[in-house]
């Protein structure tokens, strides 16, 4: 810049830009060149990205770009390698016996794994998402079940569901609609219902006849909850001594039960889910704290 | 400013291209014994094995990326413990600000890995190529077949160091002797090659090409140097006190008899024909200085040659200079002050909390989370549960059994899910080496202990071989 409007700045020596504000000068102190020349280059890699990857947008889609590449395409081929490499370990659930799993730390892990996840997509709508249940949505965690709950029981419930109408070996059972069928007489509901109350040691209401209520417990009841209502895994009736209840324990709560029946439906899996999730299922379900 | 003649126009300017001079003395002898030491470090650290067990990696310094532990000799730092590198950090943010107070830039001119390679890519060029004349000449000559083949050794030694610096750099992120094994007969791992190649074309581009314009525009210390730099601090500088005027060597003879004032400085350019970055000692203190003291020992080379004292370029202070023209008493050098102090005890403070927290910290480590769906399960006998997901922390190289205990409400009882171990009544977690375990653990408490909402409890995990004992605190939930 030895042009000979060349303003050099007194005291540092270098030229200015000749811009001045308020008596101060701007000193001139150039990049270097190599410094521009690799913005040009980075203009230029952009033209290579324009080429190799998917760039402009066009009107009804975009510049593909030769490589073709797209995320969504990567996360299927990273998808589908998981899988496989799923596959090959899950495999070996699939050839051993539920116990069998339990005894190997390995498996039972893997089993969990995969248990939780489609426990979460499966059975959380109705169970929640640790199983915690809700007003005739059993509490998995607890030690109250309805239809057992070794490993067995709970694989057996899982394979075929409850009530379900597509499976010929779903568990069955159903209950009678005492009251709403004139079974029994509205005062003879409220009778068993305060019976039913003080098996489990609840209060009853007042003037209420044990005597009465016993004898209709007896001839109505005791055929599937049995003689003490300590109720009977088989038929799937539930144990009316313990403080579980699925229906609710209040004396309106246990009329409205005698009356009207209860039956909880439960989809048969073994249609839905292959056989290794709903094994791995059964695995997650009795770890939660309340597998016999 | 070497670039302040603009050929190219006002906003850019062309590199000009630095050829220092070969140089001995005091200064240059120091810098090629950090050379050989920090380089050596470097090359060699990978292959030294320090003994850790038949569970653990032998490798003194290992970056463990795939098992995500860091090995450094007898410390081993897992990922959650990595904020002891935040500790560094900050000890090497201090050292550098504390060298700088004493000495300035002592860290540029001798330690930085740019100074460093760029030394030895010189070493290199200066071998070929010859001194600073004979390599001006051969740019400035026709392409001959010498001057072919000169280049291409240049660059082939280059390129070989730059490919030994990726080579090593690898080494530190898997077993070094296996590594080079496999590299060799091309099994290594793709990333390995691909780090190699990165490494390869930095250090051949910075070092051999890009030099002292990375430390004059790329790096981000001569600007943050120049804020925390005093008046107290030694920097090297030219003292022109003793200096000016300058003259010939005649000049000043004549004008020492006829008692006029001379300079000791007589314009003989070795100072800046040393010079690394290319600068004028002699205008001053500088941004591009790097404080490598080469001018010291060019100058003091010329000085002792025409029978003057050494010393007109030495670590020294403007404040001296002017003190000693203006006929005051100078300063005496002063390494001990306010921010010399702060830093120091920084240092100490930071490095002392990192030795006591690394010294004393647990070999095992307990977390748990407690279940919230639901967060607590009521049984069938009335008694109460609530489930925890635990997971205990091994960090030695032994497989390591854990008790479980409770203290809670009376009658609280723990077992482990889907593990059946006992010893004395209490569930016992085995963990393997160097790993954790996670596990479900269900504490239950009996319907007659259940008074309130929310009782805290203390989850203990004791190791049954150390005594090691580590706890956990959470609140056990009822119905109330």
């Amino acid at each position: 810049m030895a042009g000979q409007n060349e303003d050099r700045d007194h005291i540092t020596g270098t030229a200015t830009t000749g811009h001045e504000w308020d008596g101060i000068k701007e000193l001139n102190t150039p990049l270097p060149r190599w410094w521009l020349n690799i913005f040009y280059a980075t203009i230029i890699w952009a033209f290579g990205y324009w080429v190799v990857y998917p760039s402009w947008p066009l009107i009804s889609s975009h510049l593909p770009g030769v490589t073709g590449y797209s995320s969504r395409a990567e996360v299927a081929v990273e998808l589908d390698a998981l899988k496989a490499k799923r596959t090959a370990a899950a495999a070996d659930l699939g050839k051993v016996e539920l116990a069998a799993i339990k005894a190997d730390p390995k498996l039972l892990s893997l089993a969990l794994a995969q248990g939780k996840a489609a426990f979460g997509d499966n059975c959380a709508p109705c169970h929640g998402l640790g199983g915690a249940g809700s007003k005739g949505y059993p509490n998995l965690n607890d030690d109250d079940w309805l239809w057992g709950g070794t490993l067995q029981d709970i694989h057996t419930t899982l394979q075929h569901g409850i009530r379900s109408t597509n499976d010929d070996k779903t568990r069955i059972s159903a209950m009678p609609a005492f009251g709403k069928d004139g079974i029994l007489k509205k005062e003879e509901v409220r009778l068993v219902a305060n019976y039913v109350r003080t098996l489990s040691g609840l209060s009853t209401e007042t003037g209420f006849d044990k005597a009465k209520g016993e004898k209709l417990f007896a001839e109505n009841c005791a055929a599937c909850h049995g003689d003490k209502g300590a109720g009977n895994k088989e038929l799937g009736a539930p144990n009316l001594t313990d403080a579980i209840w699925l229906y609710g324990s209040s004396i309106d709560e246990i009329v409205e039960t005698v009356t009207n029946s209860r039956a909880g439906l439960m989809p048969a899996w073994g249609a839905r889910l292959d056989p290794i999730t709903v094994k791995s299922l059964a695995i997650y379900v009795h770890s939660l704290g309340g597998g016999k | 400013m070497s670039s302040t003649d603009l050929d190219d126009g006002p906003l850019y300017a062309t590199a000009q291209k630095v050829y220092p001079q070969s140089v001995t003395g005091f200064y240059r002898r120091l810098k090629w014994i950090v050379l050989v030491v920090t380089l050596g470090i470097y090359y060699f650290l990978p292959f030294v094995r320090w003994d850790r067990g038949s569970n653990l990696p032998n490798q003194a310094v290992l970056v463990d990326l795939t098992n995500r532990r860091f090995y450094f000799f007898p410390i081993e730092i897992w990922p959650q413990e990595v904020y002891y590198f935040t500790g560094l950090l900050v000890i090497a943010a201090m050292v550098l600000f504390l060298m700088n107070a004493i000495a300035g830039r002592i860290w540029c001119g001798y330690l930085c890995p740019q100074t460093v390679w760029t030394d030895l890519y010189l070493a290199v060029e200066r071998l070929v190529e010859g001194d600073r004349r004979e390599r001006i000449k051969l740019d400035e000559r026709v392409w001959d077949l010498d001057k072919i083949f000169r280049k291409i050794a240049k660059h082939f030694i280059w390129l070989g160091i730059a490919w030994w610096t990726g080579g090593a750099w690898v080494l530190y992120f898997a077993d070094a002797p296996t590594l080079v094994r496999e590299l060799a007969t091309f099994e290594a791992p793709m990333a390995a090659y691909v780090w190699i190649g990165i490494l390869t074309f930095t250090t051949y581009a910075l070092a051999g090409w890009m030099r002292e314009q990375v430390c004059t525009y790329m790096c981000p210390w001569p600007r943050i140097q120049a804020a925390l730099t005093d008046d107290e601090a030694y920097n090297v500088t030219y003292r022109y006190d003793r200096g000016e005027p300058r003259m010939s060597l005649k000049g000043a003879k004549r004008a020492r008899d006829a008692g006029v004032p001379a300079g000791d400085c007589v314009d003989c350019n070795q100072c800046v024909a040393v010079c690394p970055t290319g600068i004028d000692i002699r205008h001053g203190a500088q941004l591009e200085c790097i404080q490598c003291s080469l001018c010291m020992d060019a100058c003091d080379t010329v000085m002792t040659k025409i029978g003057r004292p050494t010393g007109l370029i030495a670590f020294d202070t403007d404040n001296n200079i002017k003190a000693r023209i203006a006929g005051t008493p100078e300063k005496p050098f002063h390494p001990i002050r306010a921010r010399t102090l702060v830093y120091f005890a920084l240092i100490t403070i930071v490095g002392g909390a990192m030795v006591f927290q690394l010294a004393t910290r647990s070999t095992a480590g307990i977390n748990l989370i407690h279940d919230r769906t639901p967060l607590f399960v009521l049984h069938s006998d009335g008694s109460v549960h609530n489930a925890f997901t635990v997971r205990l922390f091994n960090k030695r190289p032994d497989t390591r059994p854990f008790a479980l205990t409770v203290d809670g409400p009376p009658g609280a009882q723990i077992e482990v899910v889907n593990v059946s171990a006992t010893s004395d009544w209490r569930p016992v977690v085995t963990v393997d080496a160097d790993a954790t375990r996670e596990v479900r653990v269900l504490v239950t408490v009996p319907k007659a202990s259940l008074k309130e909402k929310s009782v805290p409890i203390t989850i203990k995990a004791s190791d049954l071989f150390a005594g090691e004992v580590v706890i956990a605190k959470d609140h056990f939930f009822g119905p109330g």
